[in-house]
């Protein structure tokens, strides 16, 4: 029971995880960045105000800074973890000996993927304690945490999922960090660029009363555009209202990017072992 | 069992494996010799299912390496010419890592490992990093470690290879163990006097194709069959090799350094004396006529230089 809830590859990775001493050096410079940079900004604040308090809405937009420099390490940081994760293997000699065993390509992705988002989802939830300096001054609800936790989490298995596709098809680490990261960053900065840009020819159509959907659509598909959504609405309900759509961008969101999960692993586990089926000539 | 049937691998326009057909039966030690780039590793690969064949097929145990890879990979014990290892895991970790993977359970790898460790000869090693044994070393764990889950048929790809002679000489005593353990064993080399002592049978590759198959023994009575026979003249080089040329019973004359002629001769005793004597009497400077000393490698080599030419 035991061994098939706790599948060897993923014991494997965890344990090899958490025995290199770089694994805590990641985590402890994670945490002295953004705890800097609160501390900063707290700093910066108080020397403005001139009553010398840090006020609710203060607080506010410190939780608004923390929680989008927060996603951004995430959107850097998840590349690195995933898009080495097959490719490593292969450039080591290990790869052609765990696909000799028993181990389903199935197993062998998940756990992957599990593995190194389980540590980077440690990492986020160890900054946990600087969101109580945010509640101690009050000015967000306990649900704007926990959904900004939650959008950390898909955003770490869409852009994972991925990181592992291009980890198993592409035989080199570097052109799979590369590939990675190129996607991730157009996803979330290429995507807000093109959303702002179409932005711009908004006016036209308004005076022409047609809808204009596209700003709408861009902007549901990024990621980071989203997330702020979720704590200032006023910017997404512009687009929304141009783009005469009644349903939530979140339906957008959500189906757009589970099928992109899926789509990824279900590649990456078909490609992890090369087809055994002779391709008949034609 | 290991069967390949028509097993062809193209590379593109290259031609790895062309129509090998192979066929050991079950408990035989298997030994699969040929020079560099002959094939064997690609031939491993696709039985070790890391490979599919650009056509044929390959069956291990019955089954059809192309139909049924996740049934294949349960039997076979398969160990790749390079590998890696995971650096951070100790020596008893790596196997027990392997041993989960092949579904053993937690009582089982406890019973096996040290068993396993034994058998390779490196029980004091247990508690050391994989990355600090030696090469030799390595290899013993990487081959304990296709034991783990007590396959019925082993690939072994150069096992061997790298080592020192002492290290080789471990390795064959262990190897010679795990045929009395009555596992049918597929192992290559390019070296044959090496697999010679421990095979009950031999294949040799060149190009892509088997080229001789049998029992050591068999491919000794090849060799008897082939003499080489080495001619030092002084002068008339041409007249030489033109005279040898037109016995019947000599094959692939070459021109080697400083006056000697070399060339396959697969006359009885008797046409040897009598090709002596006929190149006495054709007035040929021979200065000697010596028929070479040869061990099984020799047989090797002049196997595969015919197969070149022809
Ligand atoms: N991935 C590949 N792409 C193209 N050619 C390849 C590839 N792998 C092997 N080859 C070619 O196929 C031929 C057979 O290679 P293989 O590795 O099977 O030889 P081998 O008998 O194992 O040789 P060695 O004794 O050097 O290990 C060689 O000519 C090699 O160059
Ligand atoms: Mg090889």
């Amino acid at each position: 029971m035991k061994s098939t809830l706790i599948n060897p590859v993923l014991n494997k990775e965890i344990r090899l995880r958490f025995r290199s001493s770089k694994s805590y050096i990641g985590i402890a410079s994670y945490l002295g960045i953004l705890g800097l940079i609160s501390l900063g900004f707290i700093g910066l604040t108080l020397s403005y105000d001139y009553m010398g308090t840090f006020r609710p809405e203060e607080s506010r937009s410190m939780f608004l800074l923390i929680s989008m420099l927060q996603l951004a390490l995430v959107i850097f940081i998840t590349p690195g973890l995933t898009a080495g994760v097959i490719s490593s293997e292969r450039e080591r000699q290990t790869l052609p000996i765990l696909l000799t065993t028993a181990q389903s390509s199935t197993a062998i992705i998940l756990s992957k993927l599990i593995s190194s988002l389980s540590f980077l989802l440690l990492i986020v939830f160890a900054t946990a304690p600087l969101y109580m300096i945010v509640f101690l001054y009050g000015g967000i609800s306990p649900s704007n945490v926990v959904a900004s936790f939650s959008l950390y989490a898909f955003a770490m298995l869409v852009i994972g999922s991925f990181g592992i596709l291009a980890s198993t098809i592409i035989r080199k680490t570097i052109l799979a960090m590369v590939t990675t990261y190129s996607v991730a960053f157009f996803m979330t900065g290429g995507l807000a660029i093109i959303t702002l840009m179409l932005t711009t020819f908004s006016y036209q159509f308004y005076n022409q009363g047609t809808d204009y959907i596209w700003p709408f659509l861009f902007a549901s598909l990024n990621i980071p555009i989203m997330f702020f959504s979720v704590f200032e609405p006023s910017v997404m309900m512009e687009f929304q209202s141009m783009s005469g759509f009644g349903f939530s961008p979140w339906i957008i969101f959500f189906s757009f990017y589970s099928l992109f999960i899926v789509g990824c692993l279900i590649i990456a586990i078909r490609k992890l072992r090369p087809n055994m089926k002779i391709k008949s000539k034609s | 069992m290991i069967e390949t049937v028509n097993l062809t691998k193209k590379y593109g326009s290259f031609t790895a494996l062309n129509d090998l057909n192979l066929s050991i039966s079950d408990g035989t030690v298997f030994g699969f010799v040929g020079q560099n780039g002959a094939g064997k590793s690609t031939t491993f690969q696709i039985l070790a299912t890391l490979m599919a064949p650009t056509n044929g097929t390959a069956f291990v145990n019955g089954v059809d390496v192309t139909k049924d890879p996740e049934k294949v990979r349960k039997v076979i014990g398969y160990m790749p010419d390079f590998f890696g290892v995971y650096d951070q895991f100790k020596t008893e970790e790596y196997l027990d890592f392997y041993g989960a993977s092949y579904g053993l359970s937690a009582r089982e790898r406890e019973e096996v490992i040290p068993q396993l460790l034994e058998l390779v000869n490196l029980s004091n090693k247990r508690d050391s990093y994989v990355d600090l044994l030696s090469r030799g070393m390595k290899q013993r764990l990487c081959l304990a470690r296709s034991l783990i889950h007590d396959p019925k048929v082993l690939i072994l790809d150069e096992p061997a290879s790298g080592l020192d002679p002492r290290a080789r000489i471990e390795m064959r005593e262990i190897l010679k163990e795990l045929k009395t353990m009555g596992k049918t064993i597929i192992i290559s080399s390019h070296i044959l006097p090496e697999l010679a002592e421990m095979c009950d049978e031999i294949g040799v590759i060149d190009n892509g194709k088997l080229i001789a198959t049998g029992t050591v023994s068999e491919i000794q009575l090849k060799l008897q069959q082939q003499k080489v026979i080495i001619v030092m003249v002084t002068r008339d080089m041409e007249k030489t090799i033109r005279f040898f040329e037109d016995d019947p019973d000599v094959i692939n004359v070459q021109r080697g350094s400083n006056g000697s002629i070399q060339f396959g001769y697969k006359g009885s005793d008797e046409d040897q004396q009598m090709l002596i004597k006929k190149a006495v009497m054709a007035d040929i400077p021979m200065l000697s006529f010596k028929q070479l000393e040869t061990n099984l490698e020799d047989v090797f080599m002049e196997i595969t230089k015919g197969v070149e030419e022809g």
